[in-house]
């Protein structure tokens, strides 16, 4: 089993979440984070005095697979949430050593 | 031929009495407006204790004014044009009886300007924000009400030296209110010292919504402060309501344009400035003024005072919510512009743009320059004594933590559940 998480921008989690289910995930964990890549963040004016805002707004997804199914959701996230300008975040893949579904006892495979 | 804007309605009492009751009303709706304003501009660790502030000032300043604030300020002059007779309307003592010659009950007349003391004490508090005592702070708004504002309202309002013996002209509070407590909030801040992280830690302002909403109470309550100050439903009252009105427009649009120029946005705080900022210049000239001449002021006042609020970046005090910037400013432009753009289409005399010389120009310059030495001075003073004695700073570490949760034992918002929580008990055993 693998781990897939994706940090993407906030304005194509739909789109990318249309197309993760169409693909077939059943669940997933997403959450509102802030962080920034090599291009930073960006700046705001109050009063004339400028703030430079380090941190950018994403959405973090996060969703257990089976081995078999980590490529082709990697690559479902990319294209979808790709619009090709600076910020548009990352995927990557970890290893996942257990997963037991807690109302059922079902463990790895069952529990997904 | 006679000027369409001298042609006056009759008199009526009954008429200028609602209006003066409404009017108090409006500038009472200010105090909230001001919270709202200044409450969104400080950091959310701060936004109670900035409202506090400001509806600490209504009660205190309120109950002072009646007790002797009233009669120092419109008393009967004792020192030569400098202050009024506080033994004489003590506790509102003799002013209720209804007078049949004046076309509005005297009491009302004192709440209304009770009411600019209000507004002119809670302004001072947006210099000190997020790092004062709040019992202090109640403290010295009643000191600083009787030591401070009594003088200068009555030098002003009260038939005192400035109106009387000089001669100028303040419409509505361009130096009692405006730059006395610019010139306060400058020597509190100065007194009391930059905040914690001031020019290092982000100190933007956490909810523009509500600075805007601030923004526009003030603005509808500034109808009151103004054309209420004409203290007749008249043709003054109309013509300052419409001065009102334009200068806060020209306001708004001068700080945009100078905002969009400068920072190349066009923002929604820039906007409710600009409106205070005219707002501000209006106040003493509203009725000095054409309309035409109300917009040239609030066009200065927005533009000069989006430039003036970087002031502080440059000169290192920390006025927490530019009170410097855009009262004492504002102020300062309202009161000088008089001297230039005054009418005698409108007031008694020209200024200098009308054929009217120098020589109001001079009067106003010497207003605006005794109030500003006077307030700097006695604030400096007062804040220093209190600091020294009572304490008027919090705690590094207090601030640091926020003054809402230390001083209030409240937080504005509960927006995480998970670690906001906590079992609900009753009473402090």
């Amino acid at each position: 089993m693998k781990l897939v998480t994706a940090v993407i921008k906030p304005h194509k989690w739909e789109d990318v979440r249309e197309a993760l289910e169409a693909f077939g995930v059943t669940g997933m964990t997403v959450s509102e984070v802030s962080g920034y890549g090599r291009q930073k963040g960006h700046t705001e004016v109050y009063r004339g005095a400028e703030y430079d805002i380090a941190l950018v707004p994403k959405i973090r997804i996060e969703i257990v697979v089976d081995d078999a199914d980590a490529a082709d959701i990697v690559g479902i996230i990319t294209k979808t949430a790709h619009t090709g300008r600076i910020g548009d975040g990352k995927v990557w893949v970890s290893p996942v050593e257990s997963v037991v579904r807690v109302r059922t006892g079902d463990t790895d495979a069952a529990a997904l | 031929m006679l000027d369409p804007l001298l042609v006056a309605a009759p008199p009526s009492a009954a008429g200028d009495t609602a209006w003066l009751l409404a009017a108090a009303a409006l500038v009472l709706l200010m105090a909230p407006g001001l919270a709202f304003f200044y409450g969104g501009m400080v950091r959310s660790k701060s936004v109670l204790n900035m409202m506090m502030m400001v509806f600490g000032a209504l009660a205190v300043v309120m109950v002072v004014w009646v007790v002797v604030g009233y009669s120092l300020a419109f008393g009967d002059d004792i020192g030569g044009g400098l202050l009024g007779d506080p033994a004489q309307f003590f506790g509102f003592k003799g002013m209720l009886e209804a007078d049949p010659e004046a076309s509005y009950p005297i009491t009302l007349f004192a709440a209304f300007q009770g009411l600019f003391a209000v507004i002119t004490v809670g302004l001072i508090a947006g210099a000190i924000a997020d790092r004062t005592r709040f019992g202090t702070w109640l403290l010295f708004a009643g000191l600083w009400t009787v030591l401070v504002y009594a003088p200068v309202a009555h030098w002003i309002f009260g038939g005192g030296w400035m109106a009387g013996k000089l001669g100028a002209l303040d419409f509505a509070g361009g130096t009692a209110v405006e730059i006395n407590s610019g010139a306060a909030g400058l020597a509190a801040a100065l007194v009391l010292g930059r905040r914690v992280g001031f020019g290092r830690d982000p100190m933007k302002p956490h909810n523009l919504t509500l600075v805007m909403v601030g923004a526009g109470l003030l603005w509808f309550g500034w109808f009151g402060f103004n054309a209420g100050s004409a203290l007749a439903a008249d043709n003054t009252a109309a013509i300052v309501f419409v001065n009102t009105l334009l200068a806060g427009c020209t306001g708004l649009l001068a700080w945009l344009g100078v905002e969009r120029y400068r920072d190349g946005h066009a923002t929604s705080f820039g906007a409710a400035s600009g409106v205070v900022a005219g707002l501000v210049a209006i106040t003493p000239s509203c009725g000095a003024v054409t309309p035409i001449g109300a917009m040239l002021v609030g066009v200065a006042a927005g533009a000069i005072c989006a430039l003036a609020v970087g002031l502080k970046y440059t000169f290192k005090y920390d006025d927490s919510l530019d009170v410097v910037g855009v009262h004492l400013v504002g102020g300062l432009v309202g009161t000088v512009v008089i001297g230039l753009l005054a009418s005698s289409s409108v007031t008694a005399v020209d200024g200098l743009f009308y054929g009217g010389g120098t020589h109001l120009l001079g009067k106003q310059l010497v207003a605006a320059g005794v109030t500003l030495v006077f307030s700097f001075t006695m604030t400096a003073l007062l804040v220093w004594v209190l600091e020294k004695t009572v304490g008027f700073r919090v705690d590094p570490e207090h601030e640091v933590a926020g003054v809402d949760l230390v001083i209030h034992a409240e937080t504005a918002y509960d927006l995480h559940v998970a670690t906001s929580g906590g079992r609900p008990h009753f009473g402090h055993g």
